[in-house]
């Protein structure tokens, strides 16, 4: 058992946990937010948003897909890293369309919420306006590709029983979009669809027929801002 | 009220019911011959392809009722892939190679050649359905461009007036090989299994190159000696990966040999797409025999007992020469059970053909591909050797370092340390094409500096050597004295090289920005959208419309790319990145000087649309 803990370093600091934990579950046990877009705790990572990028021994590598190693030195807040994941959301909210103050996710929104927590005012990179499309075919849910920012969570996690996908990539590159399954339709009932929407970090799957039913300003990070729990339960 | 699901049999004549009920009878039988094995999709959609020239959701639906997986789940591989098409893609469809080297040596003319006589433009099948124009990524025939597959037949060197003939023969209704009046190519090429025009020219032999290969005599050696001692000889070789990465074969065969499981995978990665790089394809065509016994090696030494040959599909036309190679193989019993006659020595080889996607020379893609999924790069740990195909130990290795472990057997690691440098040991077969005399293929002790290869292959009046391909490093004159090795300029085998007429910018780095666009997997939120960006840049900097800070710009949007997952989205900025480092005035007389900020906004553009429709001149204030 005592040959399975291993010693590393975070930010400086030396740690002990269980060798082979990704780096981003063993920074939240010890109170190191870094932020994620596409991770889910539990689930097998896929390292698709980059938003997590941390520096291993001098290397950029996804802390929610990089298990940690006896001696890793891992730097997760340098001036370098913390311009590079601002770039990342940066990249996020001109890749897409997306209308935060009118968006029903506003609020329980993951990416709104990082956007706040790294003070974006506007982006380094030109907005794309790209045209993209509502898919609302389903009874349950809408799929809005305008707000969505691909991070394969609902691809991941929502499949019917025997295990088939309810939801996929579609084409490649910058024309990628996710793409539902109408055939499956009857199965994609309201409940999977509401596993959907509370899985989609963004505003890209909403549910039908009802909204804010919580409303603006008590809403999940208008109380607790992204990250805060996991510092302040380290306090 | 309408059904907003129609029935798919709703509105059709008769004769397309019947036409139906075949078609779904003929992917019945496909399915069966990949046993309805879901891991078997790309073999599966590459055969329905094949047979229809394209893939309708009749047909989607049909495989995902036989797979017992979602149709979403078949399209998102479907869609992945270059070569499969869910539209009508014509009779004949010509895919023209848009390369830099076809660019270069004449693509435009040839390319409005086919629009001219086929009657459509490209990316439309013409009216009468008879020929469908795409453009595809390098084809590997960098040394005969402008080059075009047609059904999958290579056309190399192409002109105008040969694409007229060809057009004018297929609407006479001729066959395809009835219209290759140039003669088949050297070597291999001009057998009846393969029967292409296609040319090896291999202008410089090494011992990999080299005549008088005897198949069997490594396979032979070694069943004397254990795995261990082979693995200890090729990590004696100091032989690293000749796909371009560079990674010690050795070691990597002693992770996976170290490994615990049941079952192993050897594969090799002959889905060389790096633009540039036709060295595997000469490989391929020419030592088809060598490079399975370098695969039956390495499952000796790393106890698997099947191989797979990932060949990209550009190389199709190779297919019924390779299989005939493997039967051959069995026959003489380097493959198949208890090989030359040792008693549990178990090996044998399949082919899979990928469907059009660069990123797939990545070996996880790779694997993600064969195993009938979309070439998406996997996050590592775990790396193949312990956790690949199927989930199990895998080694990847290129054409190549396969048939260079042969020749190590054969003759000593310390004969092949003999050759190259102390750190890049034997020796390197590389593509060369571009502004030179004698393009094609060479194979040259490491430690070559470029200046000598540029002797080598006749080159005179250089401006630029594109060393590595597009992901690669661009380098100028005062950088000739360099040495292609791993630890100076490393590459898997693509050396392209400019003349001073060449526009660097537009005609080179403009052109691989795009293949990066196009052939990005799209799963990096970076790897997506930086390479679309700086393309932006540097249009505008080619419109004349570029300041000081778009170059600066550049430079520092790359950077973030560095958050990637595979080595696709790592160097998808090379191009740009190492010639502003190595030709900067070049991106400073494009730009303009004394002026701190250029919108970019047209406005005479902007307002086009609605002056022309209401009839008014435009009455614009210029600042």
């Amino acid at each position: 058992m005592t040959n399975n803990v291993i010693k590393f370093l975070i930010d400086g600091k030396e740690y002990l946990a269980k060798n082979g934990t990704f780096i981003i579950d063993v920074a939240r046990e010890s109170g190191i937010f870094i932020p994620t877009l596409c991770n889910i705790p539990g689930i097998k990572p896929r390292g698709s948003c980059r938003m997590c990028t941390v520096s291993v021994n001098g290397r950029y590598m996804s802390a929610c897909t990089t298990p940690i190693s006896e001696g890793m030195d891992v730097r997760t807040n340098t001036p370098d890293l913390i311009d590079l994941r601002k770039a990342i959301l940066e990249i996020m909210f001109v890749e897409g369309n997306h209308i935060c103050p009118v968006c029903e996710k506003s609020g329980n929104c993951d990416l709104q919420a990082l956007g706040y927590r790294y003070q974006i005012l506007v982006s380094r990179f030109p907005h794309q306006y790209p045209k993209r499309t509502i898919d609302a075919l389903n009874p349950h849910l809408i799929k809005d590709h305008n707000r969505c920012i691909l991070c394969k969570r609902c691809i991941r996690t929502i499949k019917d029983e025997q295990g088939r996908g309810f939801f996929a990539f579609h084409k490649r590159g910058h024309k990628i979009e996710i793409s539902i399954d109408h055939s499956m339709n009857e199965l994609l009932t309201e409940e999977v669809a509401q596993r959907a929407v509370d899985i989609c970090p963004t505003g890209a799957l909403l549910k039908k027929e009802s909204g804010y039913q919580t409303p603006i300003s008590n809403r999940k990070y208008e109380r607790t801002p992204i990250g805060s729990d996991i510092e302040h339960a380290h306090q | 009220m309408k059904n907003a699901f129609p029935d798919s049999t709703d509105e059709l004549e008769i004769g397309e019911i019947v036409y139906q009920d075949t078609m779904i009878d003929t992917v019945r039988d496909i399915l069966k011959k990949y046993d309805h094995n879901p891991t078997r999709l790309m073999d599966i959609l590459i055969d329905t392809q094949s047979e229809f020239g394209y893939i309708q959701p009749l047909i989607v639906a049909e495989i995902s009722r036989q797979l017992n997986i979602s149709n979403v789940d078949i399209e998102q591989t479907l869609s992945f892939y270059h070569f499969f098409s869910t539209k009508p893609t014509g009779k004949y469809t010509v895919y023209l190679n848009n390369s830099v080297i076809a660019n270069m040596m004449g693509r435009e003319d040839v390319a409005r050649t086919f629009e001219r006589e086929a009657g459509c433009k490209f990316g439309e099948v013409s009216a009468d359905g008879l020929i469908g124009l795409f453009s595809t990524s390098c084809i590997g025939m960098s040394d005969q461009e402008p080059a075009a597959l047609i059904n999958g037949t290579v056309f190399t060197m192409l002109t105008p007036f040969r694409v007229k003939e060809i057009i004018r023969d297929l609407k006479g209704g001729k066959k395809l090989d009835e219209i290759i009046v140039e003669g088949l190519g050297d070597g291999a090429n001009a057998l009846p299994e393969i029967n292409s025009m296609v040319h090896n020219n291999i202008r410089k032999k090494g011992p990999i190159l080299a005549d008088g290969y005897k198949p069997g005599e490594a396979l032979k050696k070694i069943m004397k000696i254990k795995p261990e001692e082979v693995i200890a000889e090729v990590k004696l070789s100091n032989i690293r990966g000749r796909g371009g990465a560079g990674f010690p074969t050795g070691m990597k065969w002693e992770i996976c040999r170290n490994a615990p499981s049941d079952e192993k995978y050897i594969f090799c990665n002959a889905d060389e797409g790096e633009p540039g790089t036709f060295k595997d394809r000469v490989i391929l065509t020419e030592y088809p025999k060598m490079l399975m016994e370098g695969m039956a090696i390495a499952g000796y030494a790393v106890g698997a007992k099947k191989g797979i040959l990932y060949v990209r599909h550009e190389y199709k036309y190779l297919q019924e020469y390779l299989e005939k190679i493997i039967e051959g193989g069995r026959k003489k019993n380097y493959l198949g059970r208890n090989i030359c006659g040792k008693e549990g020595f178990d090996f044998d080889i399949r082919i899979q053909f990928g469907a059009g996607a660069y990123v797939c020379g990545e070996e996880s893609a790779l694997i993600e591909s064969a195993e009938g999924k979309r070439g998406e790069p996997r996050d590592r740990p775990p790396f193949p050797v312990e956790s690949g195909y199927l989930q199990k130990p895998t080694i990847v290795n290129n054409v190549e370092t396969l048939c260079s472990i042969v020749k190590i057997v054969n003759h000593g690691a310390l004969w092949y340390r003999s050759m190259g440098t102390k750190e890049s040991s034997g020796t390197k077969v590389i593509s060369i094409s571009g502004d030179c005399k004698y393009s094609g293929v060479y194979e040259i002790e490491w430690g070559f500096s470029v200046t000598d290869v540029l002797e080598m292959v006749g080159a005179s009046d250089v401006q630029a050597v594109q060393v590595g391909g597009p992901s690669g490093t661009l380098i100028g004159q005062n950088e000739f004295n360099r040495t292609l090795s791993y630890t100076d300029l490393s590459t898997g085998g693509s050396i392209i090289i400019f003349n001073k007429q060449r526009d660097l910018i537009k005609d080179v780095v403009l052109n691989f920005t795009n293949f990066f666009i196009d052939e990005s997997c799209g799963s990096c939120t970076t790897c997506r959208n930086i390479p679309v960006m700086l393309r932006q840049k540097l249009e505008k900097i080619l419109n004349a419309r570029g300041v000081q800070k778009d170059i600066e710009d550049m430079i520092e949007w790359a950077k973030v790319l560095k958050a990637s997952r595979c080595g696709l989205g790592l160097t998808a900025a090379n191009p740009i990145v190492t010639s502003i480092r190595n030709f900067r005035p070049l991106y400073d007389k494009k730009i303009q000087h004394g002026k701190e900020y250029d919108s970019n906004f047209d406005m005479l553009a902007a307002v086009k649309e609605s002056c022309d429709a209401v009839g008014r001149v435009p009455n614009i204030h210029s600042n």
